[in-house]
């Protein structure tokens, strides 16, 4: 069994490894204390100043990451937090993602910006956040999600190959759990990684009553509200899991499903949901027999007290109860 | 501009120079709540019956309770996210704090902002870092001519935001009554300051002309005499001063993940008032160690016991 912060770990050491070019920053990611999360362990040992702990530099780190991109290197960014990536947004936005065209000719800048993103851990309102939503159209940027499916290096692999900015969350509930392997989630569901996008199915459902779309850091209550929609509802769902959240690469096979639901931790309002929606539209209008359910967290700051911070971010409940509504 | 002031004397920690006078009693009872509350949090932790994370201000205790009698009511107070000690020694409401952090009826926030955001009574902190500098110039720009300050505490490794130096620049310029105070502790979560920092606190303020002292002792009576005529100048000359203190973090960073090596964790405990005023001062030590720590006690086990906290979402 490999942990998602292991497996993380692991693609990143074979991925510095093999390219001599790839330079790691972020803050405290060196042993011995290997990043806030551990995924960076050993990396500094082993790499020596290709690996750096930073000052509490968000801005300037990511301004660093493209800078050494635009020399030619390639350069991975740790945000400690999601949430501090806001302090980053004009390097991001401004620089690292318009310098790939604003120059009249594409300007490769390989730089992938992990941050650890996600909430249902009681850190309170700023270490909790999905701020991923925020970082949607703009041109230049890819967003990715790392998912307990995907293979870790070969989405890094991925992300460079584009030769422009990508934003990598990391979901912090990931860390902990388990990626799936051999093509079995559990007694009821199997899985299949084609390309970009997961797909979750049980066994001999060609035609799913609901086709659930979720980021990474969904995965395990979408699949919760599944067994629960399954058991106690009678209804079978299939789970896409794009790596790749925007731009949304092709969804499989939601034309046969009787209904489509985008669930997301981001908060309400100018959601990733939205923009899947708004992509799946014109593609689906003529099989849709209701519109897409969207669901994401309320409207609302991250709570820091459990019992309030459940109350905020999606639960397996309002994802069956939903489900179970629209297709009443 | 430095401003120079008489070396302290009291200042080593085995207290081989001299023995300083003892604490003054409500001193040391503030101390040891602050110590004993932060104690109690990480030993809440362990039994699993506190979620999220908490930064603890083991060892720098006497910071916050040194600055407590030169803050007035009308002043502003910007805390962090080692911010527990800022504000026991701002608000003798420990339950509410507690509270706050376990979630529970009562909290000063409704248990929305927890550990790091609390804003209560004009104290107010929040856990991104840098971001309360420019805040607390434009609070120290309002309360500018009415004798208040802003008093803002900031850790050496928020040295690294960019913002810090924006605000600084600009409290320096409008001239506004701004205390800022660092807790130069050599380390930010677990990166030593001379991995993190070129250059010192001192020569930055000196760049914006602002004033700068650096604190190296830990007597709170000594540290009073010490900032009061400084303090007194931020209010009536209206302009910004950088209060550094060398500490020491005695505690890991959050729970459970001091990589130190052992000899530096060694030196930071041979800094710990606790241990010095333990051997200096049994008596009345011993006693008001006993009556806090059970104070505490008391504190946790009833708000333990209360029901959640109820928010009502905006
Ligand atoms: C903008 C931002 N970046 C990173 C963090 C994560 N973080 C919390 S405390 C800390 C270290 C702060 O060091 P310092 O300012 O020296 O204060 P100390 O913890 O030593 O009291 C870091 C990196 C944060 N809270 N905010």
């Amino acid at each position: 069994m490999t942990r998602v912060s292991e497996h993380l770990n692991h693609a990143l050491h074979d991925l510095m490894e093999t390219d001599p070019d790839v330079h790691l920053l972020g803050e405290d990611v060196s042993d011995p204390y290997g990043g806030a999360f551990k995924v960076t362990r050993g990396l500094s040992t082993r790499f020596g100043d290709r690996v750096r702990s930073t000052p509490l530099s968000e801005g300037a780190i990511a301004g660093v990451g493209a800078g050494l991109a635009l020399a030619g290197r390639k350069a991975i960014v740790e945000i400690m937090f999601a949430d501090f990536v806001a302090l980053a947004f004009d390097q991001i936005v401004n620089f690292a993602a318009k310098s790939t065209a604003m120059y009249g000719r594409p300007v490769p800048i390989p730089l992938v910006v992990r941050c650890p993103s996600g909430g249902n851990r009681g850190y309170g309102p700023t270490h909790s956040q999905s701020p991923q939503k925020h970082f949607i159209g703009v041109p230049g940027l890819s967003l990715f999600e790392m998912t307990p499916f995907h293979n870790a290096g070969e989405l890094f692999a991925r992300m460079f190959a584009l030769g422009r900015p990508c934003l990598f969350f990391e979901d912090k509930v990931l860390y902990t759990r388990r990626m799936y392997e051999g093509g079995v989630v559990d007694d009821l569901f199997r899985y299949e990684v084609a390309g970009d996008v997961a797909r979750v199915r049980l066994d001999g459902v060609a035609e799913p009553d609901c086709a659930i779309v979720v980021h990474g850091g969904m995965v395990h209550r979408a699949l919760d509200a599944m067994r629960l929609l399954l058991l106690e509802d009678d209804i079978a769902c299939e789970l896409l899991v794009p790596a790749r959240l925007h731009p949304l690469p092709e969804l499989p096979g939601l034309e046969r499903a009787r209904h489509v639901c985008v669930v997301e931790d981001g908060s309400e309002g100018g959601t990733w949901g939205a923009e899947v929606a708004r992509v799946l539209h014109p593609r689906l209008w003529s099989s849709l027999r209701r519109p897409i359910t969207l669901l994401s967290a309320a409207d609302s700051v991250i709570p820091a007290a459990p019992h309030l911070e459940r109350e905020v971010l999606v639960q397996p409940a309002r994802i069956r109860d939903a489900i179970v509504e629209a297709l009443s | 501009m430095t401003v120079t002031v008489p070396a302290p004397t009291g200042t080593t920690p085995s207290g081989a120079r001299r023995t300083p006078p003892p604490p003054e009693p409500e001193d040391l009872e503030l101390l040891l709540l602050i110590r004993h509350f932060e104690l109690t949090l990480l030993r809440l932790f362990e039994a699993g019956e506190l979620s999220g994370t908490t930064h603890t201000c083991l060892g720098q205790e006497y910071i916050p309770v040194a600055l407590s009698r030169l803050l007035g009511d009308d002043d502003f107070v910007l805390s962090n996210h080692r911010g527990h000690g800022h504000f026991l020694a701002r608000h003798a409401e420990p339950y509410g704090l507690l509270a706050e952090i376990m979630g529970r009826e009562g909290a000063l926030c409704a248990g929305v902002g927890g550990s790091q955001h609390v804003y209560h009574r004009r104290f107010l902190s929040t856990g991104v870092q840098g971001e309360s500098l420019p805040v607390a110039t434009g609070v120290a720009l309002a309360l500018k001519g009415t004798g208040a300050l802003a008093c803002a505490y900031i850790g050496d490794g928020t040295w690294g935001e960019g913002a810090v130096y924006e605000a600084l620049n600009m409290a320096q310029l409008w001239r506004v009554p701004l205390l800022v105070v660092v807790e130069h502790n050599g380390i930010a979560q677990s990166t030593p300051t001379a991995a993190q920092m070129s250059g010192r606190v001192a020569a930055r303020a000196a760049a914006f002309d602002v004033l700068h002292h650096r604190v190296t002792s830990l007597e709170v009576g000594e540290i009073r005499t010490e900032l009061a005529p400084l303090v007194a100048m931020v209010r009536q000359d209206s302009r910004p001063l950088v209060v550094e203190f060398a500490t020491h973090r005695v505690g890991p960073h959050s729970k459970g993940d001091d990589t130190r090596a052992p000899e530096e964790i060694a030196l930071a405990a041979a800094h710990d008032w606790y241990d010095r005023y333990a051997r200096l001062f049994p008596e009345p030590f011993a006693r008001i160690d006993r009556e806090r720590r059970e104070l505490v006690e008391r504190i946790a086990a009833e708000v333990t016991a209360r029901p959640p906290s109820a928010w009502e979402r905006p």
